[in-house]
């Protein structure tokens, strides 16, 4: 065991090395998931930070896929190495939340730091998805965002639909989804991004239906879900009828389909507010519309919920790390970085003075669509169906959602099928979550 | 200690001792809360019609990759040898694969056979094949066979040309002088004379389908669709990384490395004392 001590002291030396080499500053490290034109923007908020003030150095470090980064967060924490901010997706939210000894509440953070932590500052949709059921602020909202609908205007005008009407029911999307297919303006109508959050979750919020018992799981205990409810069952259906024929194409689990939508293929698009970035990058001509609704909702449409990730502070640190981490949160909800953020990257501005200063600029009147996330999650007051949706075992039981949608799109099994299967697993799986 | 004993007690007897601790344990993510359920993770991960499920696709895509990987590998060994001129830039070309890693080979062909922008998918799409590996369990695991297969010619290639080179020349000549066409000299001259080597190369292509073909997974299918492609140990990783149960995880850990042991254990037994080289 002589090794062991000694790889352990070398471990600790080396780390004492690298905190004190910096001159009193105290370094903080950030680990995140971005890549792309979002990863520029982690870049360039963290050289600004470091250049506004001179006590504390903020370190970005890429740790992969979101999946990955929460991972390689997690095996830090077990081997004592955890870093002081980790960026968690949505998903990964009921993970964090559980995980009470390991994390320090955001509120905690700031008030500890001597700072004023104002919660009406911020986008109510956003702080309430990221708060305890009493109301303590847990982690920091970096990026959110909302999903919406992406339309090709050439396509629509080669179809004969109104280029400057997207459709706004999914009886609409469907009816134009043929036109497109049948009018051979394009090989397949409608594609869609990440099926589970957009037309179980998403779809949930803004048709006003339950997700699942307990407020969709925020308000805790032992959960059920009930996505057989003849809506889903009804809407799922008619998106297996469209797939027979390739009116509707799969693209995959997660954001697979932009490559669809960016290589013409399909007309309408349902992707998240952040993927616009690449959209407006590969110079398409382009529409946005508002997430479609169910007809056979009465309470539609309500409000989307947000998704994208945010940032974790982990437990165990000193109180300078604390004093710098607060500091960077401080700048982060500045307006102006806020707003750079939201411009850049499509994701929503978290604090409301940011959100109404983009408003004033005129940005957008010249950009019109990029409000519409905002408007989505904001315009009504969220009810217990629309607050969000939470599970010890997300990723988990969206693996089995995305199991069985896949298994009906194939043709193996009927909506109803495949939604019951994926109830039954799904509770089964989150019952054994809860007995850990 | 000699140092070949303390590297195996760090990366092999210590590892493999966490695994089988973790696999008797309930644990959250995070290490917080922890309890001992003795052979419960076991029994969980055995009556898991996931599991089985994992095991007949195992079975299945480790059997097509050896086969597939060693009868082109030995179509394209005999063609070797009766080249007549370039036979080293031919065999240097068919060897190169082996370098590709497994994640880029799979990147590889993935791209030509993605659905939308795969040459080779719009080639199938033309023939009037409705290729669909995002939703069609059976291709996608062509899909993955043929990534893996790929990866695996070149080291049976390798092996052939050696076996191949090693039959007596004059067998060859005499069966060609009793009037043996070229079909026949093969098949019951050659063929039977490189056994050894198929049967060698039958056993580390099936180990190398079996533990080596992670990435491959990963890059090209992630599993999917629906289960279609979950092999063993694909499914120790997506249920302790990406699900994060890590007693089942690790329960499924100790069920591979009892296979890995068996597996070896036989390689010793009847590969190492039957195969004679030449």
């Amino acid at each position: 065991m002589k090794f062991f001590g000694f790889a352990a002291g070398v471990a600790a030396t080396l780390t004492l090395l690298s905190t004190t080499s910096a001159f009193a500053v105290t370094q903080i490290s950030w680990w995140h998931a971005m890549t792309g034109a979002n990863a520029e923007v982690v870049g360039k908020i963290s050289k600004d930070f470091n250049a506004s003030q001179s006590d504390y150095e903020l370190v970005p470090v890429f740790k992969g896929t979101y999946p990955e980064t929460l991972n390689a967060g997690i095996a830090a924490f077990r081997a004592g190495q955890a870093p002081d901010i980790l960026q968690v997706f949505d998903v990964g939210t009921g993970v964090m939340m559980a995980a009470e000894g390991a994390i320090k509440p955001v509120a905690e953070v700031m008030t500890g730091a001597g700072m004023s932590f104002d919660k009406s500052q911020y986008l109510p949709g956003i702080v309430g998805y990221y708060s305890k059921p009493d109301g303590t602020m847990l982690s920091f909202p970096y990026n959110s965002s909302s999903p919406i609908l992406y339309y090709n205007k050439g396509i629509f005008q080669k179809a004969g639909l109104d280029v400057n009407n997207p459709p706004k029911t999914w009886n609409e999307v469907w009816e134009a989804a043929k036109k497109i297919k049948t009018s051979g303006a394009a090989p397949c109508g409608y594609t869609s991004t990440w099926l589970t959050w957009i037309h179980l979750e998403n779809f949930a919020a803004w048709n006003d239906v339950s997700w699942a018992t307990q407020q969709n799981g925020l308000a805790g205990g032992d959960v059920e879900l009930k996505i057989n409810a003849p809506i889903f069952v009804n809407h799922f259906q008619a998106l297996a009828d469209l797939a027979k024929d390739g009116t509707f194409k799969y693209g995959g689990r997660t954001s697979e389909a932009k490559q669809i939508f960016l290589a013409g293929e399909c007309g309408i698009f349902t992707e998240s507010s952040g993927g616009l970035g690449d959209i407006v990058k590969s110079g398409m001509n382009y529409g946005i519309g508002q997430l479609p609704y169910d007809t056979d909702a009465k309470g539609a449409p309500q409000n989307t919920t947000p998704g994208g990730a945010s940032l974790w502070v982990f437990g165990n640190k000193s109180d300078d790390q604390y004093k710098g981490v607060a500091a960077f949160f401080a700048y982060l909800s500045k307006t102006d970085v806020q707003e750079y953020l939201h411009q850049k990257s499509g994701y929503l501005p978290v604090t409301l003075a940011a959100y109404e200063a983009t408003k004033k600029s005129g940005f957008y009147d010249k950009n019109p669509g990029r409000e519409t996330p905002i408007l989505q999650m904001t315009g009504k007051a969220p009810t217990d169906n629309s607050k969000g949706v939470r599970l010890p075992n997300l990723p988990q039981v969206r693996d089995i959602q995305n199991e069985e949608l896949e298994k009906m799109l194939a043709g193996q099994q009927t909506a109803q099928q495949a939604l019951d299967n994926a109830v039954t697993r799904g509770n089964a799986a989150i019952k054994e979550a809860l007995e850990n | 200690m000699a140092p070949q004993l303390a590297i195996t007690l760090v990366f092999f007897y210590w590892p493999a001792g966490q695994a089988l601790y973790q696999s008797m344990l309930r644990q959250d993510p995070f290490g917080l809360r922890t309890r001992f359920v003795w052979f419960a993770n076991f029994r969980k991960v055995l009556a898991d019609p996931a599991y089985l499920n994992s095991i007949q696709v195992t079975v299945v895509f480790s059997f097509a990759t050896a086969i597939v990987a060693m009868c082109v590998a030995l179509l394209l060994a005999v063609m070797a040898e009766k080249a007549v001129r370039g036979k080293g830039l031919y065999r240097t070309l068919l060897i190169w694969p082996y370098a590709v890693a497994p994640a880029i080979a799979g990147m590889l062909w993935l791209f030509l056979f993605n659905p939308s922008i795969g040459s080779l998918a719009y080639l199938l799409r033309s023939l009037g094949i409705a290729w669909d590996p995002l939703l069609n369990g059976t291709h996608a695991m062509i899909l993955l066979v043929s990534a893996a297969a790929w990866k695996q010619i070149s080291y049976n290639f390798l092996f052939f040309v050696a076996g191949l080179q090693a039959v007596p020349k004059t067998l060859i000549e005499a069966a060609a002088m009793d009037g043996a066409g070229e079909t026949k000299r093969f098949w019951t001259i050659v063929f039977p004379l490189l056994a050894p080597t198929t049967f060698f190369l039958l056993v580390v292509n099936t180990v190398y389908a079996l533990f080596d073909t992670f990435g491959i997974v990963h890059a090209v299918t992630g599993g999917g669709p629906g289960k279609a492609t979950e092999t063993l140990v694909y499914k120790v990783y997506n249920d302790g990384f990406v699900n994060l149960i890590l007693g089942d995880s690790a329960a499924q850990s100790v069920i591979l490395m009892a296979i890995v042991i068996a597996l070896t254990a036989i390689q010793f037994r009847y590969v190492e004392r039957k195969v004679h080289y030449g």
